[in-house]
């Protein structure tokens, strides 16, 4: 099976201090893999990592492209502008991703009614609840489609509906070829594909 | 990074830009409203304003540019769309130089479009018009870039503000310089090529270096 991101011995030092215990990771199409731990043990740094913002320290990532496109990351923030709507702040996500897609993409309207906003997309993101900025920030994956997602706490916010209809999402993705990782550290996951587990701890004493 | 990226984020900043023009004419409206005030303040009469035309021109210009820097990167910051830059490792050096871009068109261009009334306000010789747009243009693009710099380095600061204007005040002071000096050398009827030139290197110099140190600024800034 193609490997999408692999990881080896990856580690991120801040102050000098790794973050996380040097953590191996291996994930292929098809494949969703869960990244657990406590508060504060390097969930979000790690798929910070893999994402490309930050530079590992320690250890190293290999991906099958040469260029690192075909990644989508959605943090905490959902990297969304307040003072555009919905509709224009998708537009502007495929646009600015476009050379991320490397799958069949949707346009930012079919991407609003699958994730229930279509009623709101005139509205300005800033006025939206905190689980519909989640929903939007998920509606950004669906217009670029790149094959590999990588989600920091895709179930915060999200009422018990929004949270199986994430689970539906990465279904369909793996589904096509795609792959997911996450991190979550309450609601696991209901899949129908198979899902793989990377825990982590916070590295005090391997400092 | 394609072409369509970088016109993607073009749109979207101006398109911004317009959702708060309050915010966005700020600097235009301090400019004005200096201008005003100096004839009030020194007394009005022509031969006085004349002599402080080009530097009171420039001043205004250059602390006006100010105000706007904060909020360079700072909203992008908060909101998480600056770190999507880097995710896919694209050419982030190309995304500042858009940024760059669209904050001088907000900025920088309406000042210079702006400077044939100063200079008409405080009574600087017609003939100078065309150099102090020129050397406003030049001096526009330049705080520009060392403020993109000055505002990427302090990112990591709450409430940076006093520390971008001490940090950014030695690489402005050469802009105002030269570029006043170029607007006083026409109006007594010399000629500005020299104080041009030597602006035009700097411009030159900082296209080339400052999009990379800011690049490498935001980045330190993300972690």
């Amino acid at each position: 099976m193609q490997t999408l991101i692999e990881a080896r011995a990856l580690g991120f030092k801040r102050a000098g201090r790794l973050v996380f215990s040097p953590t191996t990771l291996a994930v292929s199409a098809g494949q969703c893999v869960v990244v657990s731990g406590a508060n504060g043990s390097g969930k979000t740094t790690f798929l910070r990592l893999l994402a490309g913002i930050l530079k590992p320290s320690t250890g190293s990532i290999h991906r099958p492209w040469n260029d690192h496109t075909g990644v989508s990351f959605i943090g905490h923030q959902t990297a969304c502008k307040g003072d555009l709507s919905c509709l224009e702040n998708l537009q502007f996500q495929r646009a600015f991703f476009a050379d991320k897609s490397l799958m069949p993409t949707m346009s930012p309207i079919e991407a609003l009614a699958e994730i229930g906003l279509i009623g709101l997309m005139r509205r300005n993101a800033r006025s939206l609840s905190a689980g519909q900025k989640k929903r939007l920030g998920l509606a950004g994956l669906l217009v670029t489609q790149a094959p590999l997602w990588l989600l920091d706490e895709p179930y915060a916010s999200l009422d018990e509906a929004g949270a199986q209809h994430v689970d539906r999402l990465i279904d369909r993705h793996l589904g096509r070829g795609g792959a997911v990782v996450l991190s979550t550290h309450r609601r696991q996951p209901e899949l129908t594909h198979p899902i793989g587990r990377c825990p982590m701890t916070a590295a005090e004493d391997a400092a | 990074m394609s072409g369509r990226s970088a016109l993607a984020l073009l749109t979207r900043d101006l398109r911004l830009a317009g959702r708060h023009a309050g915010q966005s004419l700020l600097p235009l409206v301090f400019l004005l409203a200096v201008l005003i005030l100096i004839p009030l303040g020194v007394g009005p009469g022509p031969n006085l304003l004349a002599v402080m035309a080009p530097g009171m021109v420039w001043v205004a210009a250059l602390l006006s540019g100010l105000l706007a820097l904060e909020q360079l990167f700072r909203p992008d910051l908060e909101d998480g769309t600056l770190e999507q830059w880097w995710v896919g490792e694209r050419s982030v050096m190309a995304l500042v130089v858009v940024r760059l871009f669209s904050h001088w068109l907000i900025t920088g261009l309406p000042v210079i479009l702006i400077a044939p009334l100063a200079a008409q306000m405080l009574y600087l010789p017609s003939h100078a018009i065309p150099t102090l747009m020129l050397s406003l243009l030049l001096g526009t693009a330049l705080l520009t870039l060392f403020g993109g710099l000055v505002a990427a380095l302090t990112l990591g600061t709450q409430r940076g503000g006093v520390l971008l204007a001490i940090l950014i005040f030695p690489l402005i002071v050469p802009v105002l310089i030269f570029g006043a000096g170029a607007t006083a050398a026409v109006a007594d009827g010399l000629s500005a090529q020299a104080h041009l030139g030597l602006l035009t290197a700097l411009l030159v110099l900082a296209l080339t270096l400052v999009p990379l140190a800011t690049a490498s600024a935001l980045r330190l800034n993300i972690e």
